[in-house]
């Protein structure tokens, strides 16, 4: 499956018509330990660039920017008791929440793993 | 932001090698956390010892004759009757009975104090003091030669016996006394910013680097930055100079009335007649937040429905595992129980907690 990450430090993870939205493990080590997640609604129609949630580390909070827009189809419920799950499985058991009817277009604005690690330099 | 190039304490460079996150803070460029993060270093200093570099805070020294009976006048609590070996809490007030610090006065000798005041307050503290004691009494800011190390937690006192200082040769709880530590004289008292056991030491700033080693050499001491400094400091209440205390702020208004024993009206000091004149128009108060979102400082409170003062400092309180805040609101929405806080995107509901938020510290242990 092929994964894509935003210039805001979301990732991407696309699967057909489908698509697995997180944070960063770069974005997750810059936050420190986080201690409050807010995840979009179920069913919520998100458009890419949406301010859908907020991560919240001790000394501060971050919005969270869809990477794609889409209908949230799952959310994961466990950050809600566990949001230390962001920050030490940011880009696995950290996920955040499933998009479904996405638009592939949209894709082209994002980078592949590749270049993210190239962006990462530049900061 | 200013150009102005961040102050270092001697022990920066230590903090890079240890991994640190440094941020500014005061002025000053601090190690906000290490590797482990806030969280571990948080439950790390509740449950064992951690140390803290707080060389950035200042000291003064005061000596010369009648030098409590003016130090007496020119702070809120009285220093007359401190006795040597005590240290006790204190306020700088301007005439308006408003916070121009919140200090902590130790009493060397008779004639001798010793003065720990905020890295951001330094110069205008050093020059109100200088001004209220007056010519005959020597004032010295001692901040640059002098290193300040936090050793804060349960096992502090056994650590400190690792080292050769007994348990039962250390100080009482706000007392302090000089001793020989790693061949070193310091003063070291049994004071903190945590809320658990816990000692801060001072010596020269020369042996800071070397003291600073040999101290995180004890298996159970490890780095904590001013990040769980200050989760640990909020879940105790413990106001913070700029958040909680302020030159528009009194200590009444802060929540230190009893402290200041204003019905004695035989003592005089400056901020005093305005203390006794005033109703206080505002109260500090603790809030415990419902669920794991934190309020942050400036955000509005709201009591039925209507505004009625402002989050001063808010966080996820790791022991408690729920968000708390401390506000100032107004003196008559301070008796209230249920308050909302207007977190910009969303609302959280909150009810009135007194302090400290977490009651399991040992700070006061036998």
């Amino acid at each position: 499956m092929a994964k894509y990450y935003s210039q805001t430090h979301e990732w991407a993870e696309i699967d057909g018509d489908e698509a697995v939205v997180g944070v960063s493990a770069y974005a997750a080590k810059e936050l420190g330990d986080i201690t409050y997640v807010e995840l979009p609604k179920m069913r919520s129609d998100v458009i890419v660039g949406d301010s859908v949630g907020v991560v919240e580390s001790v000394k501060a909070a971050s919005d969270v920017y869809s990477p794609l827009s889409g209908t949230v189809n799952e959310i994961n419920k466990n950050l809600e008791d566990d949001p230390g799950l962001v920050s030490n499985s940011p880009e696995e058991k950290g996920w955040m929440y499933r998009l479904e009817n996405i638009d592939p277009d949209e894709l082209e604005d994002l980078m592949s793993e590749e270049d993210y690690a190239k962006y990462l330099k530049t900061l | 932001m200013s150009e102005e190039k961040l102050l270092e304490t001697p022990l920066a460079a230590e903090h890079v090698r240890l991994g640190a996150k440094m941020v500014p803070f005061a002025g000053w460029n601090m190690p906000v956390q290490y590797t482990e993060g806030i969280l571990a270093e948080h439950h790390h200093t509740r449950q064992s010892v951690s140390l803290f570099d707080i060389c950035h805070m200042g000291e003064f020294r005061l000596k010369g004759p009648g030098s409590a009976e003016k130090l007496d006048h020119a702070l809120a609590r009285s220093v007359a009757d401190q006795p040597c070996g005590v240290c006790r809490y204190n306020f700088l007030l301007n005439e308006q009975g408003g916070v121009i610090d919140d200090l902590i006065v130790y009493r060397i000798g008779e004639t001798e104090f010793f003065i720990v005041v905020n890295a951001a307050r330094r110069g205008i503290d050093f020059d109100t003091l200088k001004e209220r004691l007056g010519a005959g009494l020597e004032l010295r800011d001692e901040s640059d030669a002098t290193a300040k190390l936090d050793l804060q937690g349960p096992k502090s006192a056994e650590m400190l016996a690792r080292l050769g200082l007994p348990a039962e040769t250390l100080p009482k709880y706000y007392h302090f006394m000089p001793v020989k530590l790693l061949g070193l004289d310091m003063l070291l008292s049994r004071t903190g910013y945590t809320g658990e056991l816990g000692f801060e030491l001072y010596f020269d700033a020369a042996e800071a680097v070397r003291v600073w080693r040999e101290l995180l050499n004890d298996p159970e001491v490890k780095p904590a930055g001013l990040g769980a400094r200050d989760t640990l400091r909020l879940e105790m209440g413990y106001p913070l100079y700029g958040h909680e205390l302020n030159e528009e702020t009194t200590p009444v208004e802060g929540g230190f009335g009893a402290m200041l024993k204003l019905d004695n009206s035989a003592r005089d000091f400056v901020g005093g007649a305005a203390l006794r004149q005033c109703q206080p128009a505002k109260k500090l108060i603790g809030l415990k937040l419902d669920g794991r979102r934190a309020a942050r400082a400036g955000m509005t409170v709201l009591a039925d429905g209507k505004a009625v003062g402002t989050v001063t400092s808010g966080a996820f309180a790791p022991s408690l595992n729920c968000a708390v805040a401390m506000a100032m609101v107004t003196s008559e929405a301070a008796e209230k129980t249920a308050f909302t806080i207007d977190l910009q995107r969303a609302e959280v509901t909150a009810s009135r907690h007194d302090f400290p938020f977490y009651t399991e510290g040992t700070a006061r242990k036998k």
